[in-house]
C-alpha cells in the first residue's frame, strides 16, 4: 500500500506525506465533537416539540417555549449545526487524504472555521427563542447573522478549495467534487435568499427586497435546493468517501459517479417550483418544477446504486460490521425518500400531500434515514481514527443504536403517513350536499394518536443516539468493551476470502 | 443583428445546448481511453494515508 502512494502525485512536493507526517485533525476533533453535541440538542428539541403537537400543554404557556420559535431551533440544529459540523470535519477530513495535502490556511483557520460557526449557531438558536425570524424556512437568522455567516462561509470555502487547488494527487477525487458544488452552491443561496433591507441598522429587523410570489419562489429555490446541496450533495460527499473506505474497496462505477454528479446538479436547481403548486405561481414554473424533479430520480437512483453496489462481493460485512451497515442502509433511505420526493411533487399528488403530515413524513426520512445515518457511519468511522484508538469501544452497542434508531424511524414515517394521507383526504372530503365534510379541528384530532406515535419514535432516535455518545466517550478514553466478536477481524477475513 | 438580438436568438435554444453539454459529459465519462484515469482516481481513497492504526 505504501508504494500505491507515489504512483499518482504529480508535483510531489519536498515533504512527502509519510507515516510520521499528521494531517491536520485538531480542528477536526473539534467539529466532531461538536455535531454529536448537537446532534443530541437537536433530536431532543425535536422529540419535545412533537409532544408538543401531540400534547399542547407543554408549550408550557411561555412565548419562548411555543411550537413557532422551537420548530426552527429543532430544524437548524439538526440541519445546520450536527449536518453542518458533520459536513466540515468529514470533508475537512478527506478533503486532506483525498489530495494528500496539509489544510490550506493551517489548524488555526480551521479551528477559527469551528468556533464562528458554532458560536453563529448559538446566536441563531438565542434569535429564534427571543422572537427574532425572517420567517424563511431554513432561512430564519435576521440579516447580521446572515452576514456573520456568510463571512465564515467564505472561509470555509477558501480552506476547503484551496486545500483542493494545491493538491499533490493529479485527479480531483469525485468526493470533493460533490463538497465543492456543495459549498459554492450554499454560498450562492444564501446570498440570493437573503437580499434584505434592514429597518435600522441597530435593531434585528428587515423586509425581503424582492416581494410577493417571486419572494416565495426566490425562498423556495433557497428551501430546496438546501436540501439538494446542504444535505444531498454534501453528504453524497461523505458516502463516495467513507463507504469505498469502509468497505475497503473502490467504489462501483467511477464513470457513474461523474455522470451522477453532473446530473444531479444540473437538475436540482430547478427543482424549487414544486414547493408552490397551486398557489399563484404561474402554472408553467410549478410543470417546470414537476419535470425536474421527476427527471432527478435518474441521478439520484444512480447514486444509490452506485453507493450500495460498491459492496457487490463483500454482502457479509453487512452483517459483521454495523457501522457499514449505517453507511448503507443511508443509502437505501436515500434511494428510498428520492423516490418519494418526486412522486410527491406530482402536480396530482403534491393536491394531496402538500401542507399534510406526509410532507413531514417525507422528509424525516431523508433527514433520519439518510443523512443521519451517513453521519452516523461516518462519526463511528473517525473517532477511533481521530482519536487514534485501534478500534471502537464496542460494535454491539453500535448495532443496538442501529436497531433502536431504525425502529425509530419507521414508527416515525410510518405514523405520518397515515396521518398524512388521512389528514389530505379529509381535508378534501365533501358530504352529499357539496359541504365539507370535517372540520380542521376534527383532522387534528384525529391526528392525535399518530402524534403520539411519532414522538415515540423520536424517543427511540435520542435514545439511539445517547448509545452513540457512551460508546464514542469510551472509545476516547481508549476503552474495548468485553463482548462476543462479530467474526475475528472481520475485515481481513473478507478481504481474504473475496 | 447586434449582440443583444444574438444573445436572444442563442439563449431560445437553451436546452439543446444543455442537451450537448450533458452527451459530451456522457461521451467523457464513458470514452474508453479514460477507462484507466477513472480506475486511478477510484483507488485515491483506499491508498494509504500514513494515518490509520
Amino acid at each position: 500500500m505504501t508504494s500505491a502512494t507515489l504512483t499518482s502525485g504529480a508535483t510531489l512536493g519536498s515533504q512527502r506525506v509519510s507515516e510520521e507526517v499528521r494531517y491536520h485533525e485538531d480542528a477536526i476533533r473539534l467539529f466532531v465533537i461538536a455535531a454529536v453535541f448537537w446532534g443530541v440538542v437537536g433530536f431532543l428539541a425535536g422529540t419535545f416539540i412533537a409532544l408538543e403537537l401531540a400534547f399542547p400543554a407543554l408549550n408550557l404557556g411561555l412565548e419562548w417555549t411555543s411550537f413557532g420559535r422551537l420548530r426552527p431551533v429543532h430544524t437548524s440544529a439538526v440541519i445546520f449545526a450536527f449536518g453542518g459540523n458533520v459536513l466540515l470535519a468529514t470533508s475537512l477530513y478527506s478533503v486532506q487524504r483525498t489530495s494528500r495535502q496539509f489544510l490550506f490556511g493551517g489548524e488555526g483557520l480551521a479551528k477559527f472555521i469551528f468556533w464562528n460557526y458554532n458560536i453563529f449557531i448559538v446566536l441563531a438558536a438565542l434569535s429564534y427563542v427571543l422572537g427574532y425570524t425572517q420567517g424563511k424556512e431554513y432561512a430564519e437568522p435576521e440579516w447580521i447573522l446572515d452576514l456573520y455567516l456568510t463571512v465564515v462561509w467564505v472561509l470555509y470555502a477558501i480552506q476547503f478549495i484551496g486545500t483542493v487547488m494545491t493538491r499533490r494527487e493529479s485527479h480531483i477525487y469525485v468526493a470533493n467534487w460533490f463538497f465543492m458544488a456543495f459549498i459554492l452552491t450554499v454560498a450562492i443561496l444564501h446570498l440570493g435568499n437573503n437580499v434584505n433591507v434592514p429597518v435600522s441598522l441597530t435593531g434585528m429587523k428587515s423586509y425581503p427586497f424582492v416581494s410577493g410570489v417571486q419572494s416565495a419562489m426566490v425562498q423556495w429555490w433557497y428551501g430546496h435546493n438546501a436540501v439538494g446541496f446542504f444535505l444531498t450533495a454534501g453528504f453524497l460527499g461523505i458516502m463516495y468517501y467513507f463507504v469505498p473506505k469502509r468497505a475497503e474497496r473502490p467504489v462501483y462505477s467511477y464513470r457513474l459517479s461523474i455522470v451522477h454528479f453532473w446530473t444531479l446538479i444540473f437538475l436540482y436547481i430547478w427543482a424549487g417550483p414544486h414547493h408552490l403548486h397551486y398557489t399563484s405561481l404561474p402554472d408553467w414554473a410549478q410543470t417546470l418544477g414537476m419535470t425536474f424533479s421527476v427527471m432527478l430520480w435518474m441521478p439520484s437512483w444512480g447514486g444509490m446504486i452506485n453507493g450500495i453496489m460498491t459492496l457487490s462481493g463483500a454482502w457479509d460485512k453487512l452483517r459483521t460490521d454495523p457501522v457499514l451497515r449505517f453507511l448503507v442502509t443511508s443509502v437505501a433511505f436515500y434511494g428510498m425518500s428520492t423516490f418519494e420526493g418526486p412522486l410527491m411533487s406530482v402536480k396530482p399528488v403534491n393536491a394531496l400531500s402538500h401542507y399534510t403530515d406526509w410532507t413531514v413524513g417525507h422528509v424525516h426520512s431523508g433527514a433520519l434515514g439518510w443523512v443521519a445515518f451517513i453521519s452516523f457511519g461516518a462519526i463511528y468511522f473517525l473517532v477511533p481514527v481521530l482519536w487514534k484508538r485501534s478500534q471502537l469501544y464496542s460494535l454491539r452497542l453500535v448495532s443496538y443504536h442501529f436497531w433502536t434508531a431504525t425502529i425509530g424511524i419507521v414508527l416515525y414515517i410510518t405514523a405520518m403517513w397515515v396521518s398524512g394521507i388521512m389528514q389530505g383526504l379529509m381535508w378534501r372530503a365533501y358530504d352529499n350536499l357539496g359541504f365539507l365534510q370535517y372540520s380542521f379541528v376534527e383532522t387534528v384530532a384525529a391526528m392525535h394518536p399518530f402524534y403520539v406515535i411519532r414522538a415515540m419514535g423520536g424517543v427511540l432516535f435520542v435514545a439511539g443516539a445517547l448509545i452513540m455518545v457512551y460508546n464514542l466517550w469510551r472509545t476516547a478514553k481508549g476503552d474495548v468493551r468485553i463482548e462476543k466478536p462479530y467474526v475475528t477481524t472481520p475485515h481481513k477475513a473478507a478481504v481474504g476470502a473475496a | 443583428m447586434d449582440l443583444d438580438s444574438i444573445t436572444v436568438m442563442l439563449r431560445s435554444f437553451w436546452t439543446v445546448w444543455l442537451m450537448l453539454l450533458l452527451t459530451g459529459i456522457l461521451v467523457y465519462a464513458m470514452w474508453p481511453g479514460n477507462r484507466r484515469t477513472f480506475d486511478d482516481a477510484a483507488q485515491i481513497p483506499l491508498k494509504d494515508d500514513g494515518q490509520e492504526l
